[in-house]
């Protein structure tokens, strides 16, 4: 009999073990650094991402009876239920389910913008806009441009989950920011939490120029702050130095904001340095002042995104901060990103920029 | 307001009642009983019997006309009261386009434009439908539809213009020829990726909908070939599953460059996908104004009355070449063209029942082609005069607001061009 018991509280301890063991295999690779200033004054509540983004389009139709939020599922609330009561709020002609098409969607969205009403349109994933590029690259970013400002779109903003989710594989998980930074003629942007995501979104729905906006989706429910109530945009174009400090400059946008922050933290306690963290959210056009500035200050420069390395934005960024800050940089440098691989289902853990991977570059960055 | 719908509300059941009588389609042979399964995705009996269906399942879809060869009317009950001013223009603006076809064309030909596609055997389409909407009325074109623009008073010169991409383009040169767009006058600026504006117009339509007391329909123009994307497909599903008050029009003219519709489907033309989706369908005879004329006019009242998609395929013949980089003897016979060059033009048709109806004569005829050549020549000797925009238009459009990394370039290249000035054309150029 106690032998029985002794047997149940070894499985017990091992299924424990098992589960704990598991829990850090799925747990998410970052820790979640709230927003502390305020970009407006007046009345906050706490509020996930989603609901944030929620109640930026809940603003929206409010105040613009042009408004419309459409894509496959909105109706109900969206599978990440960011359009939640929208739809009984404001009506089945302004909050609609498209058929399942997204190329679809894109081109309705911009007929839309073409005929002057604000078009909301959601891709459900990032990974499922390619069949909108054609759309999105040959059309709403050339708009403009080829009609001689005659037929503009820029009351189109197109937002799609996107990023790391823990285990989201190939076609769940996809950062394709740089495929649309090559686009003369769109805006690309990629908010790091709920205030940002309000004011930023806010910002994109009134642009003149057709925006994407790359919702990271592990944000959505774990990320939650004091988010004012109120109406506010935050400028596009324009990066936020989330923490300032003289050993050198990080530079990432969307969750990987906050893995950054940690490795700066992580640097301030073991190595007693001083990083500058930098925010970069808007991919483009992308703010070149703020981030040279800062590298010229600190003469170090680490960038980190999820997706691939090769040609991924940090590309471009590292290329531009080496040609103006040039006389000033004390180490090459460092890119900590995606491998060049598809984005792994049982590998995620290994395929990530790490804490540990940031942390690891940084040190190198520091000591060359 | 209570009589105008009842008056579009008998008109969309003579509609409906056309749509029946057309109507090819055949019971199943065994019927269970009447009542329909209970699936979600589509209401339909049971039955017992496996019975595979294919493009030769239903008679093919028949091709409305008002005139025939002669340009005599078949049916008296069909022929449209069009006053005498609007057949007039419809006829002028055929004539204008083919003569600044043939013009334009030729100046390609030596080199004093880069690019031109004519519209030849399609004039009868462009006016046709352009008379049938409201000036109002948001049009999304391909490419192959400038009696549209001619028709809607979108002067030669400024296509001309266009073609130049002088100064005074609106597009600022910054396409190639035959990229017109006026917002003036409700054309959306054509680009050249096809069927990308067929969702768009779907969603403009969407737009207009929602606008209060709305008067103003969408009418997107296609080819065949174009309907083979994904966005045609796309853009049919929107506007049936959203209710757009679009009417998407197809230009069936047997050829997509070099390929023939039997490469192109293997179904019952672009009408038959209409009814698979849930749009209302018709099949014109794209070289007789007056069905096209008819088709869109009753299109119209239905998608306004409703706000439900229609889908119109003319059948037209393609005569001219593809582009001027196209020479179409190396894909089709001669005595092909022929054929629809001499039995079933479209000008031809047309003038034939303008002089029955005693509005036009040879005399008529021979001034205003000799007008409309004179009015082409004397425009591009102009627009060749002109200088082209200014190089820092390059840049400007891009956005709303120009970016700093935009403004950086424009610096960039200006002080290149202080140095280096040699090299470029800058004498054809507007300078600051």
């Amino acid at each position: 009999m106690s032998s029985l018991v002794v047997k149940r509280s070894v499985l017990l301890a091992k299924l424990i073990k098992h589960v704990n063991s598991e829990a850090k295999r799925l747990s998410s690779h970052f820790v979640y650094f709230p927003d502390n200033g305020k970009p407006v004054e007046g009345e906050t509540t706490k509020m996930n991402m989603m609901q944030a983004i929620n109640n930026a389009m809940d603003l929206t139709l409010r105040s613009d009876p042009t408004a419309v939020v459409f894509g496959e599922d909105v109706a109900f609330g969206g599978v990440f239920r960011c359009a939640l009561g929208l739809q009984e709020k404001y009506g089945k002609d302004r909050v609609f389910n498209t058929p399942l098409c997204e190329q679809g969607i894109a081109g309705f969205g911009i007929g839309l913008a073409t005929a002057g009403a604000t078009a909301i349109a959601e891709i459900q994933f990032a990974d499922y806009i390619f069949p909108a590029f054609d759309q999105l690259v040959n059309e709403a970013a050339k708009a403009r441009y080829r009609s001689g400002g005659q037929f503009p779109c820029g009351a189109l903003t197109v937002r799609t989950p996107c990023g790391a989710v823990g285990h989201g594989g190939l076609y769940h998980s996809q950062s394709p920011e740089a495929f649309f930074a090559h686009v003369p003629g769109l805006k690309v942007v990629v908010p790091r939490g709920p205030t940002a995501a309000k004011g930023l979104l806010l910002s994109c729905i009134r642009e003149k120029d057709p925006c994407i906006f790359l919702e990271p989706k592990i944000l959505y429910r774990s990320a939650t702050e004091d988010v004012p109530v109120e109406d506010y945009t935050l400028p596009l174009g324009k990066a936020q130095v989330l923490r300032e400090g003289d050993a050198a400059t990080l530079v990432a946008w969307g969750t990987q904001v906050h893995v950054l922050l940690e490795v700066a933290q992580k640097a301030h306690d073991e190595l007693g340095v001083s990083c500058e963290v930098i925010d970069l959210q808007s991919i483009l056009p992308w703010d070149e002042e703020t981030v040279c500035n800062s590298v010229k200050k600190t003469g170090r420069c680490l960038i980190a995104h999820e997706a691939p390395l090769t040609s991924g934005f940090g590309a471009e960024v590292a290329a531009t901060v080496q040609e103006e800050c040039f006389l000033h940089l004390e180490a090459p440098i460092g890119r900590v990103t995606g491998w060049d691989a598809p984005f792994p289902h049982v590998f995620e853990p290994f395929y990530l920029p790490t804490v540990s991977r940031c942390y690891d570059e940084l040190r190198r960055l520091l000591q060359y | 307001m209570a009589l105008h719908s009842g008056v579009s509300f008998v008109r969309l059941n003579g509609f409906r009642h056309l749509a029946r009588l057309l109507s090819t389609h055949r019971k199943p042979n065994i019927v269970q009983n009447e009542k329909n399964a209970d699936f979600p995705g589509a209401k339909a009996p049971y039955v017992t019997e496996i019975k595979f269906l294919n493009e030769s399942s239903y008679d093919p879809i028949p091709i409305y006309r008002v005139l025939d060869n002669n340009g005599e009317v078949i049916d008296n009950n069909e022929e449209p009261n069009i006053d005498r001013d609007t057949l007039l223009n419809m006829y002028k603006s055929m004539i204008q386009l083919s003569q600044m076809d043939k013009i334009l064309y030729e100046s390609q030909r030596q080199g004093r434009i880069s690019f031109y596609m004519t519209n030849y055997g399609e004039e009868g389409i462009h006016v046709g439908s352009a008379a049938a909407l409201s000036p109002k009325d948001l049009v999304f074109a391909q490419y192959r539809e400038v009696g549209v623009f001619l028709f809607r008073g979108y002067t030669v010169t400024e296509l001309v213009n266009q073609c130049y991409g002088n100064c005074e383009d609106p597009g600022k040169g910054k396409q190639m020829p035959v990229h017109y767009g006026s917002k003036q006058h409700n054309i959306v600026t054509i680009s050249s990726p096809l069927a990308t504006q067929m969702p768009q117009a779907v969603g403009a339509a969407y737009a207009l909908k929602r606008i209060p007391n709305n008067d103003r329909c969408v009418i997107c123009y296609f080819g065949e070939g174009a309907a083979s994307e994904g966005d045609a497909h796309a853009a049919f599903n929107f506007a049936a599953t959203l209710d757009c008050p679009v009417i998407m029009l197809c230009r069936n003219n047997g050829y997509a460059i070099s390929t023939p519709t039997g490469e192109q489907y293997r179904g019952d033309g672009i009408a038959s996908r209409g009814p698979a989706l849930g749009l209302n369908t018709v099949r014109v005879d794209g070289t007789d104004p007056l069905a096209v004329y008819n088709a869109v006019t009753r299109a119209r009242e239905l998608v306004l009355g409703t706000n439900k998609p229609v889908l119109i395929e003319a059948m037209s013949y393609r005569v001219g070449h593809h582009s001027t980089s196209d020479d179409s003897s190396a894909y089709r016979p001669l005595e092909e063209i022929d054929k629809w060059t001499k039995d079933e033009s479209p000008i031809q048709k047309f003038r034939l029942y303008l002089e029955q109806k005693g509005l036009w004569n040879e005399e008529a005829d021979k001034a205003w082609a000799k007008e409309c050549r004179n009015t082409v020549v004397r425009t591009m000797q102009d627009a060749e005069k002109k200088k082209l925009p200014h190089w820092k238009e390059m840049l400007e459009d891009v956005y709303y607001d120009m970016p700093p990394r935009i403004q950086k370039q424009i610096q960039q290249m200006e002080d290149h061009l202080k140095k280096y000035q040699e090299h470029y054309p800058l004498n054809r150029y507007q300078s600051e």
